[in-house]
């Protein structure tokens, strides 16, 4: 009996010792910033689910209530205009509006119908083309009750978009059910000397992507940051990180210079052995002395 | 030996030219300068202390209480209050203590007289908001405690001037009251409290001053109403205007009666025209009144008959009362004449005389006096004498006695709108003005003594001559352009509408102007200058002209008034021209092209969004001509939350044919959702910036080519609750969105969201990245972010054959309609100040590394590498990455307190900081602006490509001659021992 309680206390002094290091190291900080997460977990912006473990009053799951989520069709037009002149409707987008439960509301499947030049449309774009000048598209900037506050325009230079067709592409940058931007030109590039070209066939082929906002990257947190390491570690560690080279070159290359001498030095050493007659004791040095007296002093 | 003593040389060097990382003690002042100012003074109060050093204590509109030495001018101590704690009124109570109202009449503080400390403060609350008046009677007791007597936001006050503490209070919430006067008579218990009620009633309470009670209340209606202030002509009579600003009201209420008597001013001046209104005094039996811009002296006789005592034409100032004896008080007139101000003191009681009358010489350009200030003393002949502090329209302030000026203060410069720099003249053989040193003698004994100072061996003396022989350096404050570029002239543009170039080396005031654009006129009646632009830097073609700058002003602080422009040389100071637009200027535009004078082209936007060309000159509109198609601008509408990109269309379609006029059209629009965005920050890079390589190297041998585009725009946006303060909204309802626009075609190259998180946000945008500062709600710690913008579109350019074949695409026109592939980095980390301002260090050719340079809330300027705020840090940097530089990853950037470019010193008030580059490369020129100025140059990499200033050149002189009598020593040594065994 006794022993068990020996190894029963020497178990609780052991999870006692451990335990406060475990716990330490330390979720403590980093449950709490999951917990950051959770509460400023930006609902209606972030169409992915984010997994939660709070109480379902807060944040209730995503997942069960997207399928409650209503879906509606909406519809919002492109209005076109030809250098200064007046809008005209130019084609038509069509996408599905996705409620979601806590009232966000976001677009997908978003698809586009372009109407067809007409002639006077053909004869005014080419106009353009000649000119220079710029092709302008506006949309709405609330797509539910359209025009919003007012339109979003965008321009490109016309000579910009003739190739086999006419290549057009839309980005349209949405807050909720809000355009703020759309960026509107070619797909692939256009260099400066824009040549004129007129397009081989009077169709438009468009690209339309939808785009919403990044959420931007946390800073990082470590705990072991805030118990001390961070204090102006940048300008004191620095000099540690050079490395030998860096630091001694200096000191190293005329070094190396003295030591190359010596080695030619000695080099020729042999060959005066090889070719001197008597080889003495003291002759290498006399035969150093003999090569010039500047190098003499730089051996000294 | 040789070679020991060549080692020995070769430490020396070392140590000699060993780094530095910071400023050392000894090197303070040596290229910077501080300048402390407090702004427009408001208010002075001498204080009347017999004993002790003689000082004035002053309120300014820059919310400054400072106690400054009447002798010579100097600040005893000075202190800022918050930008929102605007000063109502100060007053010295018992002698020692200086208290202040502020904040509308709500903070009432006590601060010591000879050191500045504060006593007590407290906050006064009321049930509404009124005028605020501060009272300081000398001897009203109340159980041995010195009464204040506080009126503010509709409530009586006495507080206690020992500690700060309420004794009584009465509200005053009748609806409609509204206070005018406060009247408390010397040597009574009574406060008598005048105000108008609905408009056409006149009230007046009777309080008594022990307890606060009511004693009597008395009220008259006037059916004409009132107007403006009221004038006070005793302690129990007061003047009005009727609402038609045509008759005069004199009301008073001797033992709680009140009886009035009306005056037409028709009746007093033949000739006034317009409506009249009353300038504030407080002479007793005298009050003044404006018609037509015509001051009017007008004298209270007996029971309401008004009498007219003078009227002048000039501007005119009057000071206060100041009560010399029991029944005498004088006041001071300042008059002005050409070039001359005249000085009248005289009593009260008696307008033909005159106490004294002095004539001062004044510089034309300190403007007009605005106020006037009256002190007097007893001179050695026991007679008063009388002091006055002016201020002048420039907001300069200064001290008359004597008829001298005994100092002056340019406390203009406490309010710097905008900045700009110009080069000093070249130095020629007729402009020079350089001293070389005076002989070979002072010169070498100069350098003995400095190495004397590096070998250690200088005394406590020669190292105070050597301080003050660097201090001094002539070279430094020469008039003359300078190999490296540290000689400049700062060209500041200041509330006052003054125009100052200081020189970079010690900050002294090379010339001011007071611009006559800016003087109030009938055509334009407030004008306010606005920017600075350099307009004219000599530099190829017309190198005989000197620069210019232009400084742009409009008549009213709404946009839509007419703009002024003028140009000022900046060598002499004198303006050249200027010009009375006849639209507005809303938006300046400084084009990237200079006419054959160097003149550089101008584009003006004014309200009707019609762009106007400046210079109109032929020469300058063929230039334009020729790039018509490739000029594009945006704006920013904050109110709307759009931003808009706009080009030029086609001539002004106006009925007036003007060449130099041309339509606009907009190009695009972002429409930022009003129910979730606010723009709070708009940033753009630097027009002259300069950027070195667009390609980045990284670790691993790697290639990134920076998106350098001069296009781009940054925005940041919050969520319209989360644009009060820090706190007023939970980390859910706030956001912040930063964004990353190109200004010609409208495109978002980047947007991202931070979820709680607030303003203000302070950004700056240099090469191909921004940094942004903004508070986490969810951290409750400021951050700061970094996003880096990378072309992508050139990024297969690392083969070296393509590059040796020609097939690359690094010379390819960049067109910006064309799709750019860009991809981003950014980083964000915790920063714990909060900051007041944001720059970046600017070299000339843009080789150095960048310093983000942060005005920090204490006012100090702090660097900060930006290695630091490198999205690329990792947390375990590999071996490249360290070698690259790449700092390892920490959760908060570090403040070095070594890397305060400020020093011990601080810039109260800090607003703005102004990176200039030298001609150096290493070195570039920091100028802090705030109530202060402060003015530095930084190496943000050291400097590499100069000597230190305290370089020793004795000391190489002395190295290379041992060296070469070491040469010949050891020369004729070995020749001698050569010949020894030669003979051996």
């Amino acid at each position: 009996m006794k022993w068990v309680k020996v190894i029963v206390s020497f178990i609780l002094t052991l999870s006692f010792l451990s335990f406060p290091s475990c716990a330490f190291q330390s979720d403590e900080l980093l449950v709490d910033d999951e917990e950051f997460g959770l509460e400023g977990a930006p609902q209606h912006r972030s169409p992915e689910p984010i997994p939660t473990r709070s109480p379902p009053v807060t944040s209730p799951t995503r997942k069960r209530h997207s399928d409650l989520d209503s879906d509606s069709k909406i519809q919002f037009s492109l209005d076109h205009a030809f250098g200064d002149s007046d809008f005209s409707p130019a084609g038509t987008f069509s996408a599905r509006l996705k409620t979601w439960s806590h009232g966000g509301q976001t677009l997908t499947k978003l698809r586009f119908s372009r109407n067809s030049f007409s002639d006077v449309e053909k004869e005014k774009f080419k106009n353009l083309l000649e000119s220079d000048d710029f092709y302008r598209i506006r949309l709405p900037s609330n797509v539910l009750n359209p025009p919003g506050r007012d339109f979003i325009i965008s321009s490109v230079k016309a000579r910009c978009l003739p190739r086999e067709s006419l290549d057009e592409h839309f980005v349209i940058h949405m807050e909720g059910v809000n355009v703020l931007a759309v960026n509107y030109g070619s797909p692939g590039s256009c260099p400066y000397p824009r040549n004129l070209k007129l397009p081989a066939k009077w169709s438009f082929s468009s690209h339309t992507v939808l785009k919403n906002s990044e959420q931007a990257p946390r800073a990082p947190v470590f705990t072991e940051e805030i118990l001390g390491g961070e204090n102006a570690e940048g300008e004191v560690v620095q000099p540690a990180e050079r490395s030998f080279w860096a630091k001694y070159w200096m000191y190293l290359i005329p070094l190396g210079l003295i030591v190359m001498n010596a080695i030619t030095q000695a080099m020729n050493m042999p060959e005066e052995q090889a070719t001197g007659q008597v080889p003495a004791q003291g002759q290498p040095s006399a035969g150093a002395v003999r090569r010039g007296p500047s190098s003499a002093v730089r051996r000294r | 030996m040789a070679i020991r003593s060549f080692f020995l040389f070769i430490l020396f060097f070392s140590s000699s030219l060993s780094p530095v990382f910071s400023l050392y003690e000894d090197q303070v002042g040596l290229m910077d300068w501080h300048q402390q100012y407090i702004g427009k003074v408001k208010q002075a109060v001498f204080s009347s202390q017999r004993a002790g050093r003689k000082r004035v204590v002053v309120s300014t509109e820059e919310n400054v209480i400072a106690s400054l030495d009447l002798r010579h001018g100097e600040i005893f101590w000075r202190h800022l209050l918050g930008a929102d704690d605007v000063i109502d009124g100060i007053d010295i109570g018992l002698g020692k203590y200086v208290i202040t109202l502020s904040s509308g009449g709500s903070i009432l503080r006590s601060w010591n007289l000879p050191d500045g400390q504060m006593v007590w403060e407290s906050s006064l609350q009321g049930p509404k908001h009124s005028k605020s008046f501060l009272l300081v009677p000398t001897n009203l007791k109340f159980d041995k405690d010195n009464v204040l007597v506080v009126f503010s936001n509709g409530r009586l006050h006495a507080i206690s001037c020992i500690d700060g503490e309420v004794l009584w209070k009465k509200d005053f919430e009748a609806e409609s009251f509204e206070v005018q006067q406060v009247i408390l008579p010397p040597g009574s218990d009574l406060i008598h409290v005048v105000g108008f009620a609905a408009l056409s009633q006149f009230e007046m309470y009777q309080i008594n001053a022990k307890n606060g009670e009511l004693l009597k209340h008395e009220s008259a209606s006037f059916s004409s109403g009132f107007s403006g202030q009221v004038s006070l002509v005793s302690t129990e009579t007061v003047v009005a205007l009727d609402s038609t600003g045509s008759i005069l009201l004199t009301i008073s209420f001797q033992d709680g009666k009140i009886s009035s008597q009306q005056t037409p001013i028709s009746n007093l001046v033949e000739d006034s025209l317009g409506p009249a209104v009353i300038i504030p005094s407080s002479v007793s039996g005298i009050f003044a009144i404006k018609t037509d811009a015509v001051p009017i002296f007008i004298r209270v006789i007996g029971k309401g008959n008004l009498e007219v005592v003078e009227k002048t034409t000039h501007e005119i100032a009057v000071s206060d009362a100041l009560s010399i004896s029991e029944d005498q008080q004088a006041f001071a007139l300042i008059q002005h004449a050409s070039s001359e101000i005249h000085l009248t003191v005289k009593l009260a009681h008696d307008w033909d005389g005159n106490l004294l009358k002095e004539s001062v010489k004044m510089d034309r350009q300190r403007g007009l006096v605005h106020k006037v200030f009256i002190n007097n003393y007893i001179r050695t002949d026991r007679s008063y004498g009388f002091r006055v502090l002016i201020v002048m329209e420039d907001h300069s302030l200064l001290l008359l006695q004597q008829g001298e000026i005994v100092w002056s203060r340019e406390d203009g410069l406490a309010s710097i709108i905008d900045v700009t720099t110009s080069e000093l003249p070249v130095e020629r053989d007729g402009v020079s003005v350089a001293k070389v040193e005076h002989n070979l003698f002072e010169w070498l004994k100069g350098h003995m003594l400095k190495l004397k100072g590096t070998l250690m061996l200088a005394s406590p003396e020669d190292m105070a001559a050597i301080q003050s022989m660097r201090l001094k350096s002539s070279e430094k404050s020469k008039m003359t352009r300078d190999h490296n570029g540290f000689r400049k002239l700062l060209i500041v543009l200041t509330r006052a509408g003054k125009l100052f170039a200081l020189h970079t080396g010690d900050g002294r005031i090379v010339w001011s102007y007071l611009l006559r654009s800016l003087h109030k006129s009938e055509a334009c009646q407030s004008p306010i200058g606005l920017n600075l632009y350099q307009w004219q830097v000599p530099h190829h073609h017309a190198m005989d002209e000197n620069p210019s700058v232009l400084v742009v002003s409009r008549c009213g602080p709404s946009s839509d008034t007419s703009g002024v422009l003028s140009f000022v040389d900046t060598y002499t100071g004198k303006e050249l021209s200027s010009l009375s637009l006849d639209h507005a200027v809303v938006q300046v535009i400084p084009l990237p092209y200079t006419d054959s004078t160097e003149q550089r082209l101008h584009l003006l936007i004014d309200a009707d969004k019609h762009a106007h060309l400046y210079p109109k000159t032929s020469g300058a509109l063929s230039i334009f001509k020729r790039e018509f198609s490739n000029i594009y601008w945006y704006s920013v509408e904050d109110q709307n939350g759009i931003i808009k990109g706009h080009a030029l269309k086609c001539k002004c379609t106006g009925e007036v044919a003007d060449e130099f006029c041309f339509d606009t059209r907009d190009l695009w629009s972002v429409v930022f959702p009003s129910e979730s965005e606010k723009t709070i920050a708009t940033v753009t890079r630097k027009l002259n910036e300069v950027v070195h390589t667009q390609a980045k190297v990284v670790a691993d041998q790697d290639v990134m080519y920076k998106y350098i585009s001069r296009n781009l725009l940054f925005v940041a946006t919050v969520a319209p609750k989360g644009s009060g303060e820090i706190g007023s909204v939970t980390p859910e309802e706030s956001w912040l969105v930063a964004y990353l626009i190109d200004t010609v075609t409208g495109l978002i190259l980047h947007r991202v969201t931070h979820h709680g998180s607030q303003g203000p946000v302070h950004a700056v945008f240099s090469e191909n990245w921004v940094v942004y500062h903004y508070f986490n709600l969810r951290a409750h710690r400021y951050e700061m972010s970094v996003i880096e913008i990378y072309d992508q579109s050139r990024a297969d350019n690392k083969d070296v054959w393509k590059l040796v074949l020609g097939k690359h695409n690094l010379t390819s026109p960049i067109s910006l309609f064309s799709r750019p592939e860009v991809i981003t980095k950014s980083q964000s980390y915790f920063f714990t100040h909060s900051l007041k301002a944001i720059a970046v260090t600017s070299t000339a050719k843009g080789i150095t590394s960048k310093q983000l340079l942060l005005g920090t809330i204490g006012d100090q300027v702090l660097a900060l590498d930006k290695r630091f705020l490198d999205p690329r840090r990792t947390v375990n940097p590999t071996q490249l990455e360290k070698e690259e530089g790449i700092i390892p990853l920490t959760e908060s950037l570090p403040i070095i307190p070594q890397s305060y470019v400020t020093h011990a010193l601080r810039v109260e008030g800090l607003r703005g900081i102004i990176t200039v580059p030298a001609k150096l490369e290493s070195t570039t020129l920091v100028f802090a602006h705030g109530v202060d100025l402060f003015f530095t140059q930084l190496a943000p990499s050291r400097t590499y490509d100069s000597l230190t200033e305290d370089f020793s050149y004795a000391l190489l002189l002395i190295t290379i001659v041992a060296l070469v009598a070491a040469i010949f020593v050891t020369w004729r040594l070995s020749e001698r021992k050569e010949l020894q065994e030669k003979w051996r």
